[in-house]
C-alpha cells in the first residue's frame, strides 16, 4: 500500500484461551499481560517507552485460538518495532516479581465483565452455544486466576508461543525483500513444538435467563451458520447483511425505527475455523423486552422466506465501499490478511472479494437460506424478568 | 492537498480539505448547537433532534432517508455533544453529490408528531442503556457538579423525565432558534470535488433563511468537592474528577493535551505506571477537553471497592508532584512522539480529517493541516507545561464516585 505513510503488523500466536486448563482458566490472558512486562534486554518500562517513542500504536488481545499482538506506525519504524516484538515472542522475561500485579490486572477484567451486562449476556451465550473449548470466556474466574503460578505462565509460553500455527502479517508502506530478510533473521531459529489436541464438549443450548438488577433486559441469540472458510460463507454473510447492515436493514427498521423498542439491535456472522454462527444482540427496557424478543425472533425466522433484490443491491453498495475504504488503513488490512491466512490459508485480494460480492444474487442467497433456515436458537437473557420463548424455537426444543 | 472555503449568500460556510489521492469522500454538517444551548426545561432536545433529523423531510419519509444512505453505500451517523451536533456520511467519491443532497435535505426535517413519539421511546432506551453501563453516569454527574449554574453542566441525553415531558412544538421552537445557516458549516475532506460541492450546497441549502443565533460562554466558576452515588449492582467503583483547563480558543491547549498524555495516557503515563501496571486500578487515565470559554481535565479511575480512597490519594500525590516539579524532557518527548504518530495514522482516513477540519473550523474558524498540528505540539516546552500547571492546578477538582456502597470504605 505505497500510497500510505504508515505500516501495520499483526502477529497471531496459537496461544488462545482454548488451551486453558479448567482450574487455570484465564492463563492465556494472564500470560499475555506478563509477556508485555519486559523482553530481551528491555525491562517493562523500557519496552513501553521504546515502542511509544517509535510511535507504535499497540494492541494485544486473546481470542479462542490466538494471542495476538499488533502495531501501526509511521512507515520507517517497522524494522525497529519488529525487533522488539521478536524479543517479546521468543524471549519474554516473565518477571516473577510482577506476577501479582499482572494477576490484579486480570482480576479487574473479571469485575469489569460483571459490571457490563451486555458483555456478560454475550459471554454466557457463546458458552452455552459453542460449549468447550469454543465458548470459553477469556478472563477465567477469581479462583482459577488465583491458582495460576509463574510456572504455569512459563509452560504456557513454552508450549504455545511457537511458530507452528503462528502468523505474521504486514500491510502498508514497506519493502517486501527487506521485510522477508529481517523476518528470517529474527524468527529463523524459532523452534516449533507439537500442538496438543483440546477435548470438546457440546454447549447446553436452549434458553437461559440470568437474573440481574438493571434498567434494560439484554437479549443474546445465536444460531448455527457456516464458517468463513465455507464456500457458501458469502451467501450466509449476504443474508445477515440484509438483517443487520445499515439503517435500512430489517432488524434496525422493524425493531428500532418502526416500533421504537430499543436503541441497539444487531446481528453478525461469527466464525471459527470449522464452525460458525450468527450472533444477535438487543438491549431493551424490562417491560418491552418480550415484544423485542418476539419481533427479533420473527425477523430471524422470516429470513428463511428469502430476501429481495433491492435489499441485496443496497448491501452490495455498502460492502463494496467498505472494501475500498479498507485501503485507507494499514491496520485494518493487516488484521484482515492475517485472519484470511488463518481461516483460508491464503489471502483474498480486495478485487477477489469484490467479484464474489458482485456474483451474489437473490437466487443464490435464497437457495442457501432454503437449505439453512435460521433455527435451533440458543437464547440468553439478562435482566429483571425471564421471558417467554415460543415453542419449537430454541435449540433444546427443536432437538 | 488543498484547503478551499466559500460562504453561500445565506451565510452557510462550505469548507473542505481536498485530496485527489483519497479513496473516499467524507461530508458533514456541523451545527453549533448542543446541550449547553438548552434550558433545563428542554434538557436533551439537541440530542433528540439529532435523531429526528433522520426521520425525514416534507418530501422524504424516514424509510426513504435510511434507504438512500444505504443505497449510496455510505457509512453515516450523527452525534451530539455539549457544543455541537454533527451529521456525517463517508462515501466513494462518485456518490458525493447524492450524499450532500441527502444530508442537506434532512437538515430541514419535517418533525412529524408520530415519528416524534416513536423516537422518544428510542431515546428513553438509549438513556436506559447508559444507566446499565459503566461508569453508570459518573461523567455526567461530575460535569453537573463541576459546572453548577453553568450550561456546560447540562447532560447531553437529558433525563427520562425531561425527555418524556418534551413535545414536538418545543423541539420546533429550538430548531428555529439554532439551525440557522449562519450557525452551521458544511465540511468535507478526502477526494472532494469542491466546485461541485458548492454547487450542490447552493441547490440543497441556498434557500434556507438566515437568522441570528447566540450562545453565552461565561467562564465557569471553579468548584471542588466530593460526591458519592450509590449503584448497588456495581462490582467496582468508578471515579470521575474534573479540574479546569485551557479553553478551545487558548493556544495553551496543545500543552494541555500533552500534560494529559504525560499524566494519564492509557499506557506509559505516570498514572499508568503507578496505578494500572501495578494492578491497583483497572484504569486510571486523564483526558483534556476544550469548550468555548472554558476547558477541563477529566480523570477516570476504576478500581475494586475499598481501594478508591487510597488510589485517590495516590492520584493526588502524583498531581502535587507535577505541580511542584513539572515534567521531564524525556516524558515530554515521548508524549510528543506518541501524539504525532497517532495524528499521522488517524489522518489516513478521510472521515478523521473531516472531523479535524470541522472541529477547527467550528471552534476557531481556522484551518490546520496535520503538519501544522504536529508542529504546534512539538513547539511546546517543559516551561510551557509548568506555567500551565500553575494556571490550572489539577488538584483543585470536583470528584464523583459511583459504586456499590453509599460511603467510601477503606479496605
Amino acid at each position: 500500500m505505497p500510497w500510505l505513510e504508515s505500516v501495520a503488523f499483526a502477529i497471531l500466536l496459537p496461544a488462545g484461551v482454548r488451551h486453558d486448563p479448567d482450574n487455570r482458566a484465564g492463563l492465556a490472558n494472564l500470560t499475555c499481560e506478563m509477556v508485555q512486562r519486559g523482553c530481551g534486554n528491555r525491562n517493562s518500562r523500557q519496552f513501553v517507552d521504546d515502542l511509544e517513542n517509535l510511535g507504535v500504536d499497540r494492541s494485544a488481545s486473546v481470542s479462542n485460538a490466538h494471542t495476538s499482538f499488533g502495531g501501526a506506525m509511521p512507515a520507517d519504524r517497522l524494522s525497529k518495532a519488529l525487533q522488539i516484538y521478536a524479543d517479546l515472542i521468543q524471549r519474554p522475561l516473565l518477571p516473577n516479581d510482577q506476577l501479582e500485579d499482572s494477576r490484579q490486572v486480570c482480576l479487574h477484567e473479571i469485575r469489569a465483565v460483571d459490571d457490563d451486562p451486555a458483555q456478560k449476556a454475550m459471554q454466557e451465550l457463546r458458552n452455552r452455544h459453542y460449549g468447550e473449548p469454543y465458548g470459553k470466556p477469556t478472563q477465567g474466574t477469581f479462583t482459577s486466576v488465583e491458582n495460576i503460578s509463574i510456572g504455569d505462565v512459563q509452560s504456557h509460553v513454552n508450549a504455545t508461543y511457537q511458530p507452528a500455527g503462528a502468523i505474521l502479517s504486514v500491510a502498508g508502506k514497506f519493502q517486501w525483500d527487506e521485510l522477508r530478510q529481517q523476518v528470517e533473521h529474527l524468527f529463523g531459529d524459532w523452534e516449533a513444538r507439537p500442538t496438543k489436541p483440546v477435548p470438546e464438549k457440546a454447549g447446553a443450548g436452549s434458553y437461559f435467563h440470568i437474573a440481574h438488577e438493571s434498567s434494560q433486559t439484554h437479549i443474546a441469540i445465536a444460531y448455527p451458520s457456516v464458517p468463513y472458510s465455507d464456500p457458501q460463507y458469502y451467501q450466509a454473510r449476504g443474508a445477515v447483511g440484509v438483517l443487520s447492515d445499515g439503517m435500512s436493514s430489517r432488524l434496525f427498521d422493524e425493531v428500532r425505527e418502526k416500533r421504537g423498542l430499543c436503541y441497539t439491535v444487531h446481528a453478525h456472522c461469527h466464525s471459527f475455523r470449522d464452525r460458525g454462527s450468527v450472533i444477535c444482540y438487543s438491549g431493551t427496557t424490562t417491560e418491552r423486552a418480550q415484544e423485542t424478543l418476539d419481533v427479533v425472533l420473527g425477523e430471524l425466522t422470516r429470513l428463511a422466506e428469502g430476501i429481495r433484490p433491492e435489499e441485496l443491491n443496497r448491501l452490495k453498495a455498502r460492502i463494496k465501499s467498505a472494501l475500498i475504504m479498507q485501503q485507507e488503513s494499514s491496520a485494518a488490512r493487516s488484521g484482515s490478511i492475517a485472519a484470511d491466512w488463518y481461516y483460508l490459508e491464503r489471502v483474498q485480494t480486495l478485487e477477489e472479494i469484490g467479484r464474489i460480492i458482485d456474483d451474489l444474487s437473490c437466487h443464490s442467497i435464497n437457495a442457501y437460506l432454503a437449505e439453512h433456515p435460521p433455527a435451533n436458537f440458543t437464547i440468553v437473557t439478562l435482566g429483571e424478568k425471564q421471558l417467554e420463548i415460543p415453542l419449537g424455537i430454541s435449540s433444546a426444543n427443536a432437538r | 492537498m488543498e484547503f478551499r472555503q466559500q460562504t453561500l449568500d445565506n451565510g452557510l460556510e462550505v469548507v473542505a480539505e481536498c485530496n485527489p489521492q483519497a479513496y473516499s469522500t467524507a461530508v458533514a454538517f456541523f451545527v453549533k448547537t448542543g446541550a449547553r444551548d438548552e434550558n433545563p426545561e428542554i434538557a436533551g432536545v439537541s440530542h433528540f433532534l439529532e435523531h429526528m433529523v433522520f426521520k425525514g423531510t416534507t418530501t422524504r419519509t424516514a424509510e426513504d432517508v435510511n434507504r438512500t444512505l444505504d443505497e449510496i453505500g455510505s457509512h453515516s451517523n450523527a452525534f451530539t455533544s455539549e457544543e455541537q451536533t454533527v451529521f456525517f456520511a463517508t462515501v466513494l467519491p462518485e456518490y458525493q453529490d447524492q450524499a450532500v443532497e441527502l444530508l442537506g435535505d434532512i437538515m430541514r426535517p419535517a418533525l412529524r408528531e408520530h415519528d416524534f413519539e416513536t423516537e422518544k421511546q428510542v431515546i428513553l432506551e438509549e438513556i436506559a442503556k447508559y444507566d446499565d453501563q459503566p461508569p453508570f453516569g459518573a461523567n455526567e454527574k461530575c460535569m453537573a457538579s463541576h459546572f453548577p449554574q453553568h450550561s456546560l453542566g447540562q447532560s447531553v441525553l437529558g433525563t427520562c423525565e425531561s425527555v418524556d415531558a418534551l413535545n414536538a412544538d418545543q423541539m420546533r421552537g429550538y430548531f428555529e432558534e439554532r439551525y440557522s445557516p449562519q450557525n452551521m458549516a458544511l465540511v468535507a475532506a478526502g477526494n472532494v470535488d469542491f466546485d461541485q460541492l458548492v454547487k450542490q450546497a447552493n441547490q440543497s441549502c441556498g434557500r434556507w433563511t438566515p437568522f441570528p443565533t447566540q450562545r453565552a460562554t461565561p467562564r465557569a466558576q471553579s468548584h471542588s468537592g466530593l460526591e458519592i452515588v450509590q449503584h448497588s449492582a456495581a462490582h467496582q467503583e468508578y471515579v470521575v474528577q474534573i479540574a479546569n483547563g485551557p479553553a478551545a480558543e487558548d493556544s495553551n491547549r496543545y500543552a494541555g493535551r500533552l500534560l494529559a498524555t504525560i499524566l494519564g495516557d492509557d499506557s506509559g503515563s505516570r498514572l499508568f505506571w503507578e496505578l494500572v501496571d501495578t494492578g491497583l486500578a483497572e484504569y486510571a487515565s486523564v483526558a483534556a477537553y476544550e469548550f468555548q470559554g472554558t476547558g477541563i481535565f477529566m480523570t477516570f479511575l476504576c478500581c475494586a471497592p475499598g481501594d478508591t480512597l487510597r488510589n485517590l490519594e495516590r492520584v493526588r500525590e502524583i498531581e502535587l508532584q507535577l505541580e511542584s516539579s513539572g515534567v521531564r524532557v524525556e516524558e515530554l518527548l515521548q508524549a510528543q512522539n506518541k501524539i504525532s504518530s497517532h495524528l499521522i495514522l488517524q489522518s489516513e482516513r478521510s472521515t478523521n480529517r473531516m472531523f479535524s477540519v470541522g472541529n477547527h473550523w467550528i471552534q476557531r474558524h481556522e484551518y490546520r493541516t496535520v503538519r501544522d498540528i504536529i508542529n504546534a505540539y512539538q513547539e511546546v516546552t517543559c516551561d510551557h507545561i509548568t506555567k500551565l500547571i500553575q494556571e490550572y492546578p489539577l488538584h483543585a477538582s470536583t470528584t464523583v464516585v459511583v459504586g456499590p456502597h453509599a460511603e467510601l470504605a477503606q479496605s
